[in-house]
């Protein structure tokens, strides 16, 4: 029950086949089990049992509130709940316990959902690693699958177990993984540069980032407000947009979200033909650090898609390259202005010192942030100096403009929907991770997803297939601004092929012989069946 | 919002305003952060100097001072500028604070739509044009009443720019000529009030109070002197100035300190100044960070602030999502100088008796009803109304709606004064006995006071008679021409009638009596 998707676990629940407590219980009971993950820095135990108990009621009454009802879910440490300690995996907020919920979490709520608990993040949502946070790293589940522990059995190099674990990605890898270790079946991730598709694609997820103000952004704490977006992470494609049904809508609370009517609910149509599509491979995507896995993986959907008869073309964004460091410049002046509210007076931390309110700000500031969240705290307030304004904040809302242009002018010239790889690679051990910094890594890990983020795009990662070393790898889909469900119907056909075509190695390595090469991509051998349920060890 | 603040300069003062700012502020002591509470509008006029010196004193240099005053004023409205709760004088400390004004992580501003129809409406009142397009930033500084760490006000594009006001300046030996001036407004701008902080010296603690505002309006003054011809000379900012009185004190404390200093060989400094209400001087507040870099940023969370007029408001468009400038232009009511113009023509009434007339909250009114109910010669009205009526709440301390006397009723006296059928002593009798409220009509009183003049031509001839042949020697003394003997026998006459005779008709008796 626990390995279901979300719309097969809901429909056991109207069947009766399981009632919202007992469904509790067991993901309860497996979120302890799974503690070695630290994918929860609160487990709400209390609050999602009293909310099946609520949920049973309405379905012996016949009164369902719908797909969600009984269903659990977890919720980024990120995202206000009222009642329920938010930390931002912070010293800052420790102990910080909010008095209201954010829209998307009362939506949830409202949809009758049970709230297991908060999830496990890089502190503020800086990273992407999700190794950053004061309460300690969340290991990735596939460090534990079949799959990867015989690879690594046969690798003479490996030490010890328990040092070769993986990082989800991030920042919203506690979500990821509490999804991926089936303790629940939807998780809200926040992405502001790719927090939500990095830890999909490295835990094999859907992880589905929507346009920017299709989503409130009420209630979750922000890292870069023009850019933060809520994300939603599933087991596949129709369990996120069913996710997206509840949440997308306009919000009095946040003027950022659009009015115009969206079609609602999202049911995504099984989509027959895509002879009418074109898929847009970008050229600048192509990018030396890409794994060869990971490339050929690309270049076979590409195929995939020419092979139904889609049109599959080499499209050219050509500011891609200045993202990286456009986004620094923003995220870091955003930050500097929103971390400014932290300042120990009302809540959150508070240092001993009390000489002066200088001096409390000051220690509080410094013993409640961690390096990362200092170091763009500095950054962002030298940027926005008044001398320096003009040269870097403008200069780099300019770029961003020309950045967003690219994908304009790439959807006015006919494509539908582009398709790029999601990350470099598989998820890295720990420690090959921390050998970088996090800057380093934060500028490496988001070059495929950030652009989307400066667009307001929407965008989602697919699970596409095992690697060699047994480990998750994704596709990225990237949509037409408030085209989500376009872009989520894609996506579904994508993924019922890759069950479909990859699953029979036979067929498929001879169906991609048949293929011309687009886009001077070189396609390898196809690497593993797809993403399955992994046991756990 | 701004207007009655502009409205000061009375002593022949003649600078030039440069910024004038709306919002509120009650912070005291703060760094120089100009910063308020609450919701406040802002306004602003020309940085542009006026070569209009100080009237040089013999011997001296000619110096000219330049004066832009940055005014923060609050928005009378039911809710803060970015959140939904209220917005209510002298309530409990903290008890109005939302989430979002207490600046907990997640919560995001909303703009508040009658905030924006205020300040258009200001706009408009101060000839200015609106922007179609405005946009909010963020200001940051560090201080206990900001919980967010910034205020987001209107820094790069505001509401409104480019307004003027004229307003008049007293002059004369009799300060009773008004002359009319001009003030150009930079800017207009919606500006988000910082919190109010209560300093409590013997515990050294400070309190922190998130209800923002309480009507009051705050002016920083920014003063500097040069001689003209010459650039600008280095400028100070007075902040925090809450009454006209202090404002115009502190500004002339401040130029004739920055001349002297300079005169002295001095130099002024750009810095930001207090002023000392007792000792009537203004003093460096000793920053102690140095210039305030406040990292102006574009407030992510708030899109542009679009307005539409008549021919741009798009097809279809949902009245409560949109501003329409033109529907508010049209609900502005007639503005102050307008207002006094028509005065002036209508009742040609002295240009400073309209501005009495509109300085006095309800005044114009209760002029306006009286003039509509009686017969009165507008004239007469305006004197009665300026002198008798308001010299009666004045020195009771009332206010015009507080009066006891209605506008009927002074119609109803100035009517019976107006048909002769009392007199104007017996009127402000009258009016004397109108302010006791004692429920009587103005005909009431007359009559039970006997008050009426004595209309009878056959009795008062007949005690003309009677007071001439009881003073012989006075008539005698009329007749060799002592032309104050007249008015005597008037008087005589008068006191026999209780003063209920009409002194011009016992006039024309007398004097055809004596044959004169």
């Amino acid at each position: 029950m626990l390995g279901r998707t979300l719309r097969e676990v809901s429909a056991a629940l109207k069947q009766g086949q399981i009632t919202p407590t007992e469904l509790c219980q067991k993901c309860l009971s497996l979120i302890k089990k799974t503690k070695f993950l630290n994918a929860y820095i609160t487990v709400s135990e209390e609050v999602a049992l009293k909310q099946a108990e609520e949920s049973e009621k309405r379905y012996k009454n016949g009164q369902s509130l719908g797909d969600l009802d009984g269903i659990p879910i977890a919720v980024k440490d990120n995202f206000s709940t009222s009642g329920i300690e938010t930390t931002c995996a912070s010293n800052m907020l420790k102990g910080y316990i909010p008095p209201y919920n954010a829209t998307v979490v009362q939506k949830l709520l409202d949809q009758g959902a049970l709230l297991m608990g908060k999830t496990n993040l890089d502190e503020f949502a800086m990273g992407s690693g999700s190794t950053d946070g004061v309460f300690g790293p969340v290991k990735n589940p596939w460090s534990y699958s079949k799959q990867y522990r015989e690879k690594r059995k046969q690798n003479p190099h490996s030490k010890n177990e328990d040092s070769d674990w993986l990082i989800t990605g991030g920042s919203s890898g506690g979500s990821a993984a509490a999804v991926s270790a089936f303790t629940c079946y939807a998780a809200l991730g926040s992405d502001t540069g790719g927090s939500t598709r990095n830890p999909a694609a490295h835990c094999g997820l859907v992880g589905f980032k929507p346009s920017y103000g299709l989503v409130s952004r009420h209630g979750l704490i922000p890292l870069v407000n023009s850019m933060d977006v809520p994300g939603i992470l599933t087991r596949c494609v129709d369990d996120a947009a069913i996710v997206l049904g509840a949440l997308a809508g306009p919000d009095p609370r946040d003027s950022t979200t659009v009015h115009d009517p969206i079609n609602k609910p999202f049911m995504l149509p099984s989509l027959a033909d895509v002879s009418k599509l074109c898929i847009g491979i970008p050229k600048e995507y192509l990018v030396p650090e890409l794994s060869s896995e990971v490339q050929s993986l690309w270049s076979k959907a590409a195929d995939l898609f020419e092979s139904e008869g889609a049109k599959v073309i080499e499209v050219s964004l050509p500011h891609t390259s200045y993202s990286i460091v456009c986004y620094h410049v923003l995220c870091t002046s955003e930050v500097a202005s929103n971390m400014a509210r932290f300042d120990g007076l009302q809540y959150g931390h508070r240092c001993d010192i009390d000489v002066s309110t200088e001096a409390m700000y000051a220690a509080t500031r410094r013993e409640g942030f961690n390096d990362v969240v200092r170091g763009r705290i500095l950054s962002g307030n030298y940027f926005l100096l008044k001398e320096n304004y003009e040269n870097y904040f403008v200069k780099a809302q300019k770029v961003r403009r020309l950045i967003a242009n690219d994908f304009v002018n790439v959807f006015n010239s006919g494509v539908d929907v582009l398709l790029t790889p999601t990350t470099l690679s598989e998820a890295v051990p720990y420690l090959e991770f921390i050998k970088e910094d996090n800057r380093t890594r934060s500028s490496q890990d988001d070059i495929f997803t950030q652009a989307v983020n400066m667009a307001g795009l929407p965008a989602v990662s697919i699970p596409v297939a095992l690697s060699n070393q047994g480990l998750p790898i994704g596709l990225q889909f990237i949509g037409r601004a408030f085209c989500d469900q376009q872009l989520l119907t894609v996506a579904k056909w994508f993924e019922k092929q890759v069950m479909h075509v990859l699953c029979k190695k036979g067929e498929k390595e001879k169906h991609y012989k048949r293929k011309k090469i687009t886009c001077h991509l070189t396609i390898h051998k196809s690497e593993g069946p797809v993403v399955s349920s992994h046991s756990m060890t | 919002m701004a207007a009655p603040m502009l409205r000061w300069g009375c002593r022949g003062r003649r600078w030039a305003f440069a910024r004038v700012d709306g919002g509120s502020c009650h912070r005291r002591g703060a760094p120089t952060g100009s910063t308020s509470n609450r919701i406040r509008g802002q306004s602003s006029v020309a940085q542009q100097p006026l070569h209009t010196a100080q009237k040089p004193r013999k011997g001296e240099h000619k110096w000219a001072a330049v004066v832009g005053l940055e005014i923060h004023a609050q928005i009378s409205s039911n809710s803060k500028l970015f959140s939904g709760s209220q917005v209510r004088f002298s309530a409990p400390p903290n008890s109005l604070v939302s989430f979002f004004d207490a600046s907990l992580p997640g919560t995001l501003p909303v703009l508040n739509r009658r905030c924006v129809e205020a300040a258009v409406m200001t706009g408009l009142a101060l000839n200015c044009h609106i922007n179609k397009k405005s946009l909010f930033d963020r200001k940051h500084y560090f201080y206990a009443d900001l919980p967010a760490g910034y205020q987001i006000t209107q820094q790069r594009l505001p509401i409104a720019v480019n307004g003027s006001l004229i307003y008049g300046v007293c002059a004369g030996k009799k300060q009773s000529q008004v002359i009319p001036k001009m003030v150009r407004i930079k800017q207009i701008q919606l500006e988000q009030d910082s919190g109010k902080s209560l300093h409590d010296d013997l515990r050294s603690q400070t309190l922190i109070d998130l209800n923002r505002a309480e009507g009051q309006l705050r002016v920083d003054a920014n003063i500097s002197v040069h001689h003209p011809g010459e650039p600008l000379g280095v400028r100070t900012e007075v902040k925090n100035l809450n009454s006209i009185r202090f404002l115009a004190k502190a500004i002339d404390y401040e130029i004739q300190r920055q001349i002297n200093e300079l005169e002295n060989g001095g130099e002024i400094l750009n810095e930001t100044r207090s002023f000392h209400q007792k000792l009537g001087c203004t003093m460096s507040m000793r920053d102690k960070e140095g210039k305030q870099d406040y990292r102006f940023m574009p407030e992510p969370n708030l899109p542009p602030l679009v307005l539409y007029d008549a021919t741009s408001l798009p097809a279809g468009a949902d009245p409560q999502q949109v501003i329409n400038i033109d529907q508010i232009r049209e609900t502005l009511p007639e503005l102050p100088s307008v207002t006094r113009e028509k005065l002036v023509q209508q009742y040609g009434m002295l240009l400073e008796h309209s501005f009495t007339l509109l300085n006095e909250v309800g005044l114009l009114e209760f002029f306006q009803n009286v003039i509509k109910e009686t017969r009165a010669e507008p004239k007469k009205v305006t004197s009665w109304v300026l002198n008798t009526f308001l010299g009666y709440l004045k020195q009771q301390n009332l206010a015009v709606s507080e009066s006891p006397v209605t506008p009927s009723a002074l119609a109803e006296l100035l009517d019976l004064l107006d048909s002769r059928t009392i007199s104007s002593s017996a009127a402000k009798q009258v009016f004397k006995e109108l302010w006791k409220r004692e429920g009587k009509t103005p005909g009431q009183i007359v009559s039970e006071k006997q008050l009426e003049l004595m209309q009878d031509q056959g009795a008062l001839e007949q005690l003309c008679h009677s007071v001439m042949e009881a003073h012989p020697q006075v008539v005698m003394d009329v007749k060799k021409g002592n032309p104050r003997a007249v008015n005597k026998l008037i008087g005589l006459v008068r006191k026999a009638t209780q003063s209920r005779a009409d002194p011009v008709m016992i006039k024309e008796i007398l004097e055809k009596k004596m044959s004169l």
